[in-house]
């Protein structure tokens, strides 16, 4: 299917929710839509009949400095086709659906997101840290982290002249 | 007479298990040799390397691709060389694309030998290991000659390879993998594939359904051990492997159900057999002389942008998706491991399973601690 006539479809299924759709350098498709519809657009993705986006390929957090976003990456068989799902979201206390309930395996994306990023999933079912130890402070993949110079004792910092 | 109550025993297996595949904790409830759940505990080798990655140049950190599963490093720089190509629009030349799917099928058997053959020793076989490892030998002697290295190969570059192959390099990988297929694999298969105590041990055990295979994620050997025929290479050719002939394994329940253990060890055996086929084709199709390597600007930019591009390495779909925004390094890269989602179905299928099922269970999942941790 060419990917202009997927936005087509998309556009019939999906009009009221979303924001943008862009083209990839790779010819897949980007759409924008509010983190309010998340679930909503989720849920018509992967159970819609002439859809069927059932699989979940990739799950991402960024951090934008002003603002956060979350990306799914999602695959047709049978349409045989990608789309990427991307939300935007505030800096301050960044909040977004857990989509646990439709894609039962983003459980251990949306953890990690939550450990390198801190956006909390509403509704997800065992929100913590996954990579990090637990009382570990911060979050590594925001762009204003600040390293800690130790660590229950253990010197992280890094002498001078080791850069 | 005294009754003897259940008793649920909290049991801690790793992080340094022999048979945890690196460093990989499960916190395991047993009730005498019946497992309740095993639950898995990572982030031992968690190196920040999607941080890293944000702090340098784009050349500079291929090398940090190699550390992401060391198993198939070729595999893992030939994913992000063919990401940030698609991204930047660059081309690598013809020869390049050779050179690069040999390396990376030939690697592809080094990986799935390494899985293979632990998996035999958890269960308790060490012969085939040895025997696996033998011809693992052959293969390391062969990347370093093509690149000088052994297990991080650091071999792709962006836009082309490092080294064309020196000479002798083509009839020896001819030779290795007509000593697999034609000889290696018949006598793995008759030393262990059908060995009685092996199919007791791996039939019927952590058996996943397709359905459940796509609910968790599962990619690759894993996903196709459940039977759904689904290989990028195939169904979504990049690179040059639009132009060989080869097919696409998947479980069908040889002595048990369909998605058992033994259909997805028996998947990688069968895989050993194409990835030969495809470099015997890559090396007679190869053109003899031209470029290895498209000259890329310095510094080296990328238009803003973002993109997703997958490719299937051994422990399946590695994924890198890289958002640049114009400058040197990129804004954010993250990458998306075939292990990281085996790892997620191990806690489901632990459940009623006896113990020692537990290892088979992992070990037929072919899971790497670094490629989960990152």
């Amino acid at each position: 299917m060419e990917t202009k006539k997927l936005i087509e479809l998309l556009g019939e299924k999906l009009s009221s929710f979303i924001v943008k759709a862009d083209k990839m350098p790779n010819n897949d498709l980007l759409i924008l839509i509010k983190k309010e519809s998340l679930l909503s657009v989720m849920d018509t993705l992967k159970n819609d009949l002439e859809l069927k986006f059932n699989v979940l390929m990739n799950h991402l957090g960024v951090d934008y400095t002003e603002s956060f976003a979350v990306i799914y990456n999602l695959y047709s068989f049978k349409l045989k086709k990608k789309v990427t799902v991307k939300a935007y979201m505030e800096h301050e206390n960044p909040e977004v659906d857990s989509i646990e309930s439709v894609f039962k395996g983003v459980n251990w994306f949306e953890r990690e997101t939550y450990d390198l990023l801190g956006i909390r999933f509403r509704g997800h079912s065992n929100l913590k840290r996954l990579l990090l130890p637990s009382d570990w402070e911060g979050h590594p993949l925001r762009k204003d982290y600040i390293y800690p110079e130790e660590y229950n004792g253990l010197i992280l910092k890094r002498e001078e002249n080791c850069k | 007479m005294t009754e003897f109550a259940l008793e649920e025993m909290i049991l801690n297996m790793g992080p340094h298990h022999p048979s945890t595949h690196g460093v990989l904790r499960f916190i395991v409830r047993t009730d005498g040799e019946m497992m309740l759940r095993a639950t898995p505990d990572v982030g031992f080798l968690h190196r920040g390397i999607e941080k890293i990655a944000e702090l340098m140049p784009y050349e500079s950190f291929m090398p940090y691709t190699d550390r992401i599963d060391y198993l198939s490093s070729l595999n893992c720089n030939l994913g992000y060389a063919l990401t940030v190509e698609r991204l930047a629009g660059i081309e690598a030349p013809e020869k390049a694309e050779y050179l690069r799917v040999i390396g990376a099928e030939l690697t592809r058997i080094g990986s799935h030998l390494i899985a293979v053959g632990a998996l035999l020793l958890d269960l308790g076989a060490v012969t085939p290991f040895v025997h696996a490892l033998r011809e693992r030998e052959t293969y390391n002697s062969l990347m370093e000659m093509l690149c000088g290295a052994r297990l991080t190969h650091h071999y792709v570059r962006i836009g082309g390879v490092a080294f064309d192959a020196p000479d002798g390099f083509i009839e020896k990988a001819l030779s290795f993998v007509n000593h697999l297929e034609y000889e290696f694999l018949d006598e793995f298969n008759k030393l262990i594939s059908f060995n009685s105590i092996l199919i007791k041990r791996l039939a019927n055990v952590g058996i996943i359904t397709p359905e459940k295979a796509l609910e968790f994620t599962l990619v690759g050997p894993n996903l196709r051990g459940s039977g759904i025929k689904f290989d990028l290479r195939k169904d979504e050719p990049y690179s040059i492997y639009d132009r060989f002939d080869f097919e696409i394994p998947s479980g069908s329940g040889k002595f048990g159900v369909q998605g058992d253990a033994y259909d997805r060890y028996w998947v990688r055996i069968e895989e050993i057999k194409q990835s030969c086929r495809i470099v015997r084709q890559a090396i007679n199709q190869m053109p003899e002389h031209g470029e290895i390597k498209t000259k890329i600007s310095k510094p080296f930019k990328i238009p803003a942008g973002e993109i997703y591009v997958r490719t299937e390495c051994p422990r399946g779909e590695l994924g890198f998706y890289l958002i640049s925004a114009g400058g040197k390094t990129p804004y954010r890269l993250k990458i998306r491991t075939g292990s990281f989602s085996a790892m997620t179905i191990i806690e489901e299928l632990s459940e009623g399973v006896m113990v020692a099922d537990l290892v088979a269970i992992i070990g037929s999942l072919d899971v790497v601690a670094p490629e989960i941790d990152r």
